[in-house]
């Protein structure tokens, strides 16, 4: 450092500029192994999109099949899979954001209700515990449940009702939007009530002092303190999983369902028919398409998503 | 107005209460399962209370042990190998990416972040690591692909640096003569324990629970981890009552089937259960974080 002062003392200019370039390599170096795996991880399958115009063929090798265009779009779009995906991708995400969104709230409200410190923690502990466990585990706990021969389902809770038939659940697909729903927020509502939780810890204790002088109830409190003041947040939140409703939690598709063919009216996402065709299960030519049509949607949708939260509130947009 | 806040206090914990029973419930009917007699499972199904106690299937497995504690070397390998280079790496890029020095930082963010944007897809990026690098069958597919770092870790970790520790420290530790790499080593890094530790966290529960790359790129049975040797497991039950059928040979009988399904769960989440009391307060923590944060 002393060495670079005093030389640039002597003699300016350049050397000015090359004490400045001496500083900043090494900062530049410690750049280079993480931005190669973004290169390698993420921007080189951003060009492997151009395969979905190619008529994929393993003998000749991948980059030397045959460009075709929009044929594999033409092919997915004319069957009725592109359809049953998109929907049931939207769909769920839907249902998953609105009434994912209100449980989660109301459990966190009601977590700030328990003022015992060591049942709060407990509670805490619990709810957050499921979000912890992989899918395949979660698959075998809801087969204890429903395994057709088995399960806690049709050997014990139907027989109370008179039923002795059983039901078949892994092939009968319209049971699936609730036990998936069921599955979904068992995993994911403790979890997202803590973002919440952490936000109404954030509210001044002093507007609940002003509002009990005024004899406001506990209850008028939540309507009238809490839910305005975690609203940016929820909007927030909301708008952000809007702009991820082309996506879907794969492993919940995937694996609770146990990648039974016969439940693919209802369990279906685009995720899941991508890794199907991937793995040899389906059409590979239509699964690339389905994967190019969820990244530009997707993105589009992200795009939206953020816009529409920067006219809401500048400071939480990502961009 | 006292009774009335009361109230709602006794309100909430009872619906808590019943939200951490149902939350819990599934994990005592797999454990209760596991531990009964094939032929009570058979005529009553799986059920909360063992009806016919047996550690039968329990047995069984021990047969597999092998396979099950080569397959949990697997998994803590890939967990402990992919978080320490994974944080490496997150933080090796987030450190210049906070310091104002560094030339053409918004370029490089920006670069960074359209990664959380648009995604190639499945297909391209299997095509990348099977044809472009040669990862099928290697244990290096169960760390690199997609898990190292990404846009949402960097961003995090860069913002910590930026609010968190001041430049006039950076500075100071330099006119001392240390190097970059030294600064971030010795002055940032122990200063930025909160977010290291949550990141590796949540790193490590991404590893643990994987199964995907191992479904994707591993068929060599040496390589699953404790995740994919379950699937397979599962696979393999059905394999040989389907194909064996009701004419099975003394082999399928002594096997307890429908209890072994539930035991190799029990084995592969036990670990997390056993360890979850201990890090419970860091995983709740750093939800709240990624909530402030994100």
């Amino acid at each position: 450092m002393e060495q670079a002062a005093s030389a640039a003392n002597v003699q300016t200019g350049l050397k000015k500029k090359k004490t400045q370039y001496r500083r900043y390599v090494p900062l530049l170096l410690m750049l280079v192994p993480g931005l190669l795996y973004f290169l390698f991880n993420n921007y080189l399958p951003m060009l492997g999109i151009a395969i979905a115009f190619k008529k994929i063929n393993f003998a000749k090798g991948i980059l030397a099949s045959d460009w075709v265009g929009f044929e594999n779009f033409e092919y997915l779009f004319k069957t009725s899979d592109a359809f049953i995906i998109t929907r049931n991708t939207i769909l769920y995400n839907l249902v998953f954001i609105v009434v994912g969104t209100v449980l989660s709230l109301a459990t966190a409200i009601l977590l700030n209700e328990i003022k015992n410190q060591r049942l709060l923690k407990a509670y805490q502990s619990i709810i957050t515990l499921p979000h912890l466990i992989s899918m395949v585990i979660v698959s075998y706990l809801v087969f204890a449940l429903l395994s057709p021969e088995t399960g806690f389902m049709n050997k014990t809770v139907l027989p109370w009702f008179g039923i002795e038939e059983g039901i078949s659940w892994y092939t009968e697909s319209k049971y699936w939007p609730v036990i998936l729903t069921l599955v979904n927020f068992w995993k994911s509502v403790g979890y997202s009530s803590i973002i919440f939780f952490a936000a109404l810890l954030g509210i001044d204790e002093e507007y609940y002092e002003a509002a009990r002088l005024d004899g406001a109830s506990r209850l008028q409190q939540i309507f009238n303190i809490t839910l305005p003041i975690l609203m940016p947040t929820i909007i927030m939140l909301t708008l952000l999983s809007v702009g991820r409703i082309f996506y879907s939690d794969f492993g919940l598709f995937y694996q609770v369902p146990m990648a039974s063919g016969a439940l693919f009216e209802t369990t279906a996402t685009i995720d899941t028919y991508v890794f199907r065709g991937l793995m040899g299960n389906g059409d590979i030519g239509m699964s690339t398409a389905a994967g190019v049509y969820q990244s530009i949607v997707g993105f589009i949708l992200v795009i939206v998503a953020n816009y529409s939260v920067r006219i809401y509130n500048k400071d939480n947009a990502l961009f | 107005m006292k009774t009335e806040s009361k109230g709602l206090e006794v309100f909430s914990n009872v619906i808590m209460g019943l939200f951490a029973a149902f939350c819990l419930i599934p994990f005592v009917l797999l454990i209760s399962a596991s531990l009964t007699d094939q032929n009570a499972i058979l005529t009553k199904g799986y059920s909360f209370i063992p009806q016919d106690f047996s550690a039968a299937a329990y047995e069984y497995l021990i047969h597999r042990g092998s396979d099950i504690a080569r397959a949990y070397g697997v998994t803590v390998f890939v967990t402990v190998f992919g978080t320490i280079v994974g944080v490496a790496m997150t933080t090796l890029l987030a450190y210049p990416l906070a310091r104002s020095i560094t030339p053409h930082r918004n370029l490089i963010m920006f670069i960074i972040f359209f990664t959380m944007l648009f995604h190639g897809g499945m297909v391209p990026s299997y095509l990348v690591y099977t044809q472009l690098f040669d990862l099928k069958n290697t244990i290096w597919a169960l760390i690199i692909p997609g898990m190292l770092t990404n846009g949402f870790f960097v961003m995090m970790t860069r913002t910590f640096f930026q609010t968190t520790i001041p430049p006039a420290l950076i500075e100071s530790a330099q006119i001392d003569g240390a190097s970059e790499l030294r600064t971030l080593w010795s002055v940032v890094i122990p200063l930025s324990t909160p977010i290291m530790a949550t990141m590796g966290l949540f790193q490590s529960i991404m590893y643990w629970n994987d199964w995907q790359l191992g479904m994707m790129y591993v068929t060599d049975p040496k390589l699953f981890s404790i995740q994919n040797l379950l699937n397979r497991i599962m696979q393999d039950i059905d394999f040989i009552n389907a194909n064996l059928g009701s004419n099975a040979g003394a082999a399928l009988e002594q096997m307890p089937s429908d209890a072994v399904k539930m035991a190799i769960a029990v084995i592969g989440v036990l670990p997390i259960l056993v360890a979850y009391p201990f890090f419970q307060k860091y995983f709740i923590k750093g939800i709240m974080i990624g909530a402030v944060k994100g």
